[in-house]
C-alpha cells in the first residue's frame, strides 16, 4: 500500500470505528469487539508506516486546500511517528482495560463513551502525523471537543463544572493564543509547514520570537504549563480509562508533542537560542515541575496525585524543549515514550482499587498490596519508571535531559531535576509502602464487605489486570530498548544541527 | 431569454406573490413558492456565472435608456449578494411548508406566502438596481412585507416587535430617502453610475455631504449596526421561524450591500474614506458592538434571542473589515457576509425544528433535546462551531480573512480582539449545547421526537455548506476577492 493511502487510513480507521459503534448501541459485545478490532488495525497500519519510514521513505498527503497555500496536509517524521505507534498501541490496552473497567462499575452512556474515544484518537493522529500548523490545529481541536463528552461523563454538577473548567482553559488558550500564533506565524513566513531548521529563520525580531514562544507556550493548553494547568486536575472526576486517556495516550501527550514539534519545526533550534527566548521558558517549566510535585505530595485522593504528577512530568517536556539541544530534544522525545507507559500503568492501577475495593484516598489504602499484589507491583514498576529511576524506561529520558542542562550550564536546573525525582519518590513511594507493609485498618475495608481476615486475592477483572501487567512490562521493556527509540528519532535529531548525535 | 435574466430576477417572485392571495390553497401557495425560489436561485447562478465570464451586465428597463429609465446593473459584487439571498430563499422554501403549518392558523399561510415572496423580491430587487430610487421603492416592498411577516409571530410580543421595527425601518428608509433626494437635487439624476461621475467635483458641497450622513445612518438603522440595533433581537426571537431564518440571513447582508454600494460606487472610495473620518467611525461603532452585543447574547435565556444578539454582534465582523478600506479587508467583509449568512440559516433553521417540536426556544426547555433530536442538535452544534470559527468550517475562513486584514493594516490589537471576541461565541454557543447534549432531558422533552424529513433535509443543506466552504473556499474566496477588488481596487 502506499503511503498517503496509509496515512489516510490511520486518521480513517478510528473514525469509521467510532461510526460503527454508534450502531452498535444497543449490542455491548459487537460494539466493544469493533472498538478492539478498530484499535488493533490501527496500530498494524501505524506499524506498516514505521516500516516505511524506517525504510526512508517519504510519507505525505495532502488533502485540501482551504485557504491558499495551507492544504490540510500529512507529513511523517521520526517524532509524529513515535507518538502514532505510543497512542494506538496504548489504545489496544486501553480498550481491554475499559471494558472491564466499563462493565465492572457499570457505568452509564458505554456507547456515547467508545465512540468519543475513538474520535479522539483519530484527532490524535492527526496532529501526530500533521504537516503543518493548520493540520495540527483542527487535530488539537477536535480532540478537546471530542473528549469533552468524556470528561463530563458522569454527567452531575461536579463533572460539569469540570467539564467547563477543561473545555474553558483549552478553547480559551488555543483560540485566543495559539490561533493567534498561528496567524501571525503565517503573515510574517508566509508557510506554516513544519520544516526542519524552522520557518522563522530571519523572519522575526528576537523580540517577536520572545513573543511568539510565549503565544505558542500558554496556547499549547494541553501542556499544562502552570498557570494553565487547572484543567488537568479538574478532568480527573472522568472515569479512570478516561484520565488514561487524558494522561497517557492523547490529550497532555498532543500537548508536549506540539510543544516539541514547535521549537524543533517552526522555531528551529538555532533561531531559539540566538534569540535567548527559551530562558524565561525553562524557569517557568522548572518551577512548574518542581511546584507540581509539591502540591502532588498534599493530595490525598490518588488520581489527583497522579494528575498533579502528570502537571510536573509534562513540564520536563517543556523543558526539555526550551533547553533546545540535541540532547535535550531526544530527551523531551522520549519522555513523551516514557511517561505514557508509565503514567498509564499507574491510572490503571488506581482504576483497579477503585474498581475491585472502591477505594479512591491514599490513606485508605494500606494494606492493600496483600489482596491486589499484581496491581501493586505493577504500581511499583510504573512509579519507578515516572520518577525516572531504573529499571523503569523513564530513566533515559530524564538522563537526557539533565544531561542537557548540564551542557548548557544551567546548573540550577540540574539541583531542580534532582530534586523533583526525589519529590516524586516521596509522593509515590509510601503508597507502595504502605500497601504492602502496614495491615489493613479494620474499618477502611471501603465500600464492599470483605472481611478484613480475607486473605484471598481481590484483584480487579482479568480485561483490567492483564493490561496493567502489560504496560508494566512495557515501563521495563523501554529501560532495555532506549537505543532503539534513540535509533528511531537519529534522523529527526540530524537534522537538527551540523553535527550527529552519533559523532 | 438570458438577455432577460436580470428583470426576471426580479419579476418571478413579485407576480407569484399576488398568485398565492389568489389561490388560497396552502399546498398550491407552497409549491407555487419553492419553484419561484428555485427558479430565482437558478437565475441567480446563472447571473453570476454570466459576470464571472463576460463581465458587468446592464439592463435598461422596458428600454428607457439610462440614466432616464430604471437601469439594471449587475456585477461581481451584487451577483454575489444575489446568490446568497436567493440561495437562502430556495433552501428556506422547502422548509416552510412543515414549519408554516405548524406555527401559523391556515386562514395566514397564503398571507405568509404572499408577504414572503415580497419580501424576497423586494431584496433581490434592491440588489440588483442600478437606480438610487429604485433603491428606496424595493426596500419600501421588502420592509413592509417583513413588516407583516415579523407579525405573523404566534406571541402577543411578535406585534409589538413588528412596531418597534417599523418604527425604526421607516425612519430608516426615510434618512435614505431624503439622501436620494438631495443628490438628486444636486446632480439632477437618480441612476448610480451617473451620481457617481456627477458627484465628483462636488465633494466639497455640505449639501452632498448631509447626503451622505443620511444615507449612511439610515441604512444604518436597517443594517442594525450597534447602536441602531434595537429592533433587532425582538424581530428575530418573536417572528415565525421561518421568517427568522429568511430575514437573519437576507436582510442585513442586503442593508450592507446598499451601504457598500454607496460609499464606494457612488461616493466614491475619495469621499467616504479619506475625504470623511468613515473607517474610523466604522471601527469604533464595528468593535463597540462586536463586544457588547457577545456579552448580552451570553446572558439570554431564549436561544432565538441569543442567535439574534449574535448576529449584531456578527454584524459588528463585516463592518470591522470595512472600516479598513483596503481590498483585503472588503473581500474579509464580503466573505463574513456569505458565510454568516450559512451559519445563521442553519443556527435558526436548527431551532425552527426545536420550536416546532417543543413550541419553545428557551434554553431552561432545551434540556437534553440533542437525545430526541440528534439531527438537529448535532446540525446546530456544526453550525455553531462555524459560528465560533473553528478551522474546517465557513466560519474559520472569515476570521482568517478578517485577521489576516487587520495585519495587513498593522492593526495588532484589532487582530487581537477579532480572536478574542470568537472565545465569547464559544460561550453563548457552549451555553447552547451544554444544555441540548448533556442535560438530563425533562419528561416534555423526552414525548418528542425528531423533527421532520423535509426541515432536517435544508438544514443539513447549509451544515453541508459551513463544512464545503470550510475546506473548498475558491468558490466563495474568489468572487469575494472579484467583488473586493472592482469596489476598492478601481478606485484606487
Amino acid at each position: 500500500m502506499s503511503g498517503s493511502l496509509l496515512i489516510a487510513l490511520s486518521i480513517l480507521i478510528p473514525l469509521a470505528g467510532a461510526g460503527l459503534i454508534s450502531l452498535s448501541a444497543r449490542k455491548p459485545n459487537q460494539r466493544e469487539t469493533v472498538t478492539i478490532i478498530t484499535a488493533i488495525l490501527l496500530f498494524a497500519v501505524n506499524v506498516l508506516l514505521a516500516v516505511k519510514l524506517f525504510n526512508g521513505e517519504t510519507l505525505i498527503l495532502e488533502v485540501l486546500e482551504p485557504i491558499e497555500g495551507i492544504p490540510v496536509a500529512f507529513t511523517i517524521e521520526p517524532l509524529g511517528m513515535l507518538f502514532g505507534l505510543i497512542a494506538s498501541f496504548l489504545w489496544i490496552v486501553t480498550s481491554f482495560y475499559a471494558i472491564g473497567y466499563m462493565r465492572a462499575n457499570d457505568e452509564k452512556h458505554q456507547t456515547r463513551f467508545y465512540a468519543c474515544f475513538a474520535i479522539a484518537i483519530s484527532a490524535t493522529m492527526a496532529v501526530a502525523y500533521s504537516g503543518n500548523l493548520l493540520t495540527m490545529f483542527i487535530g488539537y481541536e477536535v480532540l478537546t471537543l471530542s473528549t469533552y463528552p468524556l470528561v463530563t461523563h458522569h454527567g452531575d454538577a461536579k463533572s460539569m463544572r469540570a467539564g467547563r473548567t477543561y473545555l474553558g482553559i483549552l478553547l480559551g488558550t488555543s483560540i485566543g493564543l495559539l490561533l493567534t500564533a498561528i496567524i501571525i506565524t503565517w503573515f510574517l513566513a508566509g508557510t506554516l509547514d513544519f520544516r526542519p531548521g524552522g520557518i522563522l529563520t530571519d523572519k522575526a525580531s528576537d523580540g517577536m520570537i520572545l513573543l511568539f514562544l510565549g503565544l505558542y507556550m500558554f496556547g499549547i493548553g494541553k501542556a499544562a504549563l502552570m498557570p494553565i494547568h487547572r484543567w488537568l486536575p479538574a478532568a480527573m472526576v472522568a472515569p479512570t480509562p478516561v484520565s488514561a486517556l487524558l494522561h497517557a495516550v492523547a490529550v497532555v501527550k498532543t500537548g508536549v508533542f506540539v510543544v516539541l514539534k514547535v521549537i524543533v519545526y517552526i522555531f528551529g533550534i538555532d533561531v531559539l537560542n540566538a534569540s535567548g527566548a527559551g530562558e524565561w521558558l525553562m524557569w517557568i517549566a522548572t518551577f512548574t515541575l518542581v511546584m507540581a510535585s509539591i502540591v502532588a505530595l498534599t493530595k490525598d485522593n490518588l488520581k489527583a496525585r497522579l494528575a498533579y504528577s502528570t502537571v510536573g512530568q509534562l513540564a520536563y517536556a517543556v523543558l526539555a524543549g526550551s533547553l533546545a539541544t540535541q540532547w535535550s530534544i531526544l530527551g523531551g522525545s522520549m519522555h513523551i515514550a516514557m511517561h505514557a507507559f508509565g503514567k498509564i500503568t499507574l491510572f490503571f492501577c488506581a482504576g483497579a482499587i477503585y474498581t475491585s475495593l472502591h477505594k479512591t484516598e491514599i490513606s485508605d489504602m494500606k494494606g492493600i498490596g496483600r489482596v491486589m499484589p499484581f496491581t501493586m507491583l505493577a504500581f511499583l514498576i510504573g512509579a519507578l519508571s515516572v520518577a525516572g529511576l531504573p529499571p523503569g524506561g523513564g530513566t533515559w529520558s530524564k538522563w537526557y535531559i539533565a544531561l542537557a542542562a548540564a551542557e548548557t550550564r544551567h546548573w540550577i536546573v540540574v539541583v531542580a531535576l534532582m530534586l523533583s525525582t526525589l519529590l516524586n519518590i516521596a509522593y509515590f513511594m509510601p503508597i507502595v509502602a504502605n500497601a504492602w507493609f502496614v495491615p489493613m485498618a479494620a474499618k477502611s475495608v471501603g465500600a464492599m464487605t470483605a472481611p478484613v481476615e480475607d486473605k484471598k486475592l481481590r484483584e480487579a477483572p482479568l480485561f483490567c489486570l492483564i493490561p496493567i501487567c502489560l504496560t508494566a512490562v512495557g515501563c521495563l521493556a523501554l529501560f532495555v530498548l532506549a537505543g532503539d527509540v534513540q535509533t528511531f528519532l537519529a534522523p529527526m535529531l540530524d537534522g537538527l544541527a551540523e553535527k550527529g548525535l552519533s559523532q | 431569454m438570458s438577455v432577460h435574466l436580470p428583470v426576471l430576477q426580479v419579476i418571478f417572485p413579485l407576480i407569484a406573490a399576488p398568485l398565492c392571495l389568489l389561490v388560497r390553497n396552502p399546498f398550491a401557495n407552497w409549491l407555487l413558492a419553492t419553484l419561484v425560489s428555485w427558479l430565482t436561485f437558478a437565475i441567480a447562478v446563472l447571473l453570476l456565472l454570466q459576470v464571472l465570464d463576460a463581465g458587468v451586465i446592464t439592463y435598461a428597463l422596458g428600454n428607457w435608456v439610462a440614466p432616464w429609465g430604471i437601469e439594471y446593473v449587475v456585477d461581481e459584487l451584487n451577483a454575489f449578494i444575489l446568490v446568497i439571498v436567493s440561495g437562502i430563499g430556495a433552501v428556506v422554501m422547502p422548509y416552510a411548508m412543515r414549519s408554516v403549518s405548524g406555527e401559523l392558523p391556515d386562514r395566514q399561510i397564503s398571507l405568509f406566502y404572499t408577504m414572503f415572496l415580497l419580501c424576497l423580491s423586494g431584496l433581490l430587487g434592491i440588489t440588483i438596481t442600478g437606480d438610487a430610487f429604485n433603491v428606496f421603492v424595493f426596500l419600501e416592498i421588502s420592509s413592509l412585507s417583513s413588516y407583516a411577516l415579523i407579525s405573523l409571530g404566534r406571541h402577543r410580543k411578535a406585534l409589538h416587535a413588528s412596531y418597534q421595527y417599523l418604527i425604526t425601518g421607516t425612519i430608516g428608509a426615510t434618512f435614505f430617502l431624503i439622501g436620494v433626494g438631495l443628490l438628486y437635487m444636486m446632480t439632477g439624476t437618480l441612476n448610480m453610475k451617473d451620481l457617481a461621475s456627477l458627484l465628483k467635483p462636488l465633494s466639497d458641497s455640505r449639501i452632498v455631504l448631509a447626503a451622505f450622513g443620511f444615507i449612511v445612518v439610515g441604512m444604518g438603522l436597517k443594517l442594525a449596526v450597534f447602536p441602531l440595533h434595537l429592533w433587532l433581537p425582538n424581530a428575530y426571537a418573536y417572528a415565525p421561524s421561518v421568517v427568522s431564518v429568511f430575514l437573519a440571513g437576507t436582510a442585513t447582508k442586503v442593508s450592507l450591500y446598499v451601504v457598500l454600494r454607496f460609499i464606494f460606487t457612488v461616493f466614491g472610495f475619495e469621499f467616504s474614506f479619506i475625504g470623511q473620518p468613515l473607517g474610523l467611525a466604522l471601527l469604533i461603532l464595528a468593535i463597540s458592538g462586536i463586544i457588547t452585543c457577545s456579552l448580552v447574547a451570553i446572558f439570554q435565556i431564549d436561544v432565538k434571542r441569543l442567535l439574534a444578539w449574535s448576529s449584531v454582534a456578527q454584524i459588528g465582523y463585516m463592518l470591522l473589515g470595512l472600516s479598513f478600506a483596503t481590498v483585503i479587508g472588503v473581500q474579509a467583509s464580503l466573505l463574513h457576509i456569505f458565510n454568516h449568512a450559512i451559519m445563521k440559516t442553519g443556527l435558526f433553521l436548527a431551532m425552527g425544528c426545536v420550536f416546532l417540536r417543543i413550541g419553545s426556544c428557551r434554553l431552561e426547555d432545551l434540556s437534553g433535546i440533542g437525545r430526541q433530536m440528534p439531527w438537529t442538535m448535532a446540525g446546530f452544534t456544526i453550525c455553531g462551531l462555524s459560528l465560533i470559527g473553528v478551522p474546517t468550517t465557513a466560519g474559520f475562513v472569515s476570521k482568517w480573512y478578517l485577521v489576516l486584514s487587520a495585519f495587513e493594516k498593522g492593526w495588532w490589537p484589532v487582530a487581537l480582539l477579532i480572536v478574542l471576541t470568537s472565545l465569547l461565541a464559544v460561550i453563548y454557543i457552549w451555553k447552547v449545547v451544554e444544555v441540548a447534549w448533556f442535560h438530563e432531558p425533562s419528561d416534555a422533552v423526552k414525548a418528542v421526537s425528531e423533527a421532520p424529513f423535509l426541515m432536517l433535509v435544508p438544514l443539513w443543506i447549509v451544515v453541508g455548506a459551513n463544512i464545503w466552504f470550510g475546506f473548498e473556499t475558491s468558490g466563495s474566496v474568489d468572487v469575494a476577492a472579484a467583488a473586493a477588488k472592482a469596489l476598492v481596487g478601481t478606485v484606487r
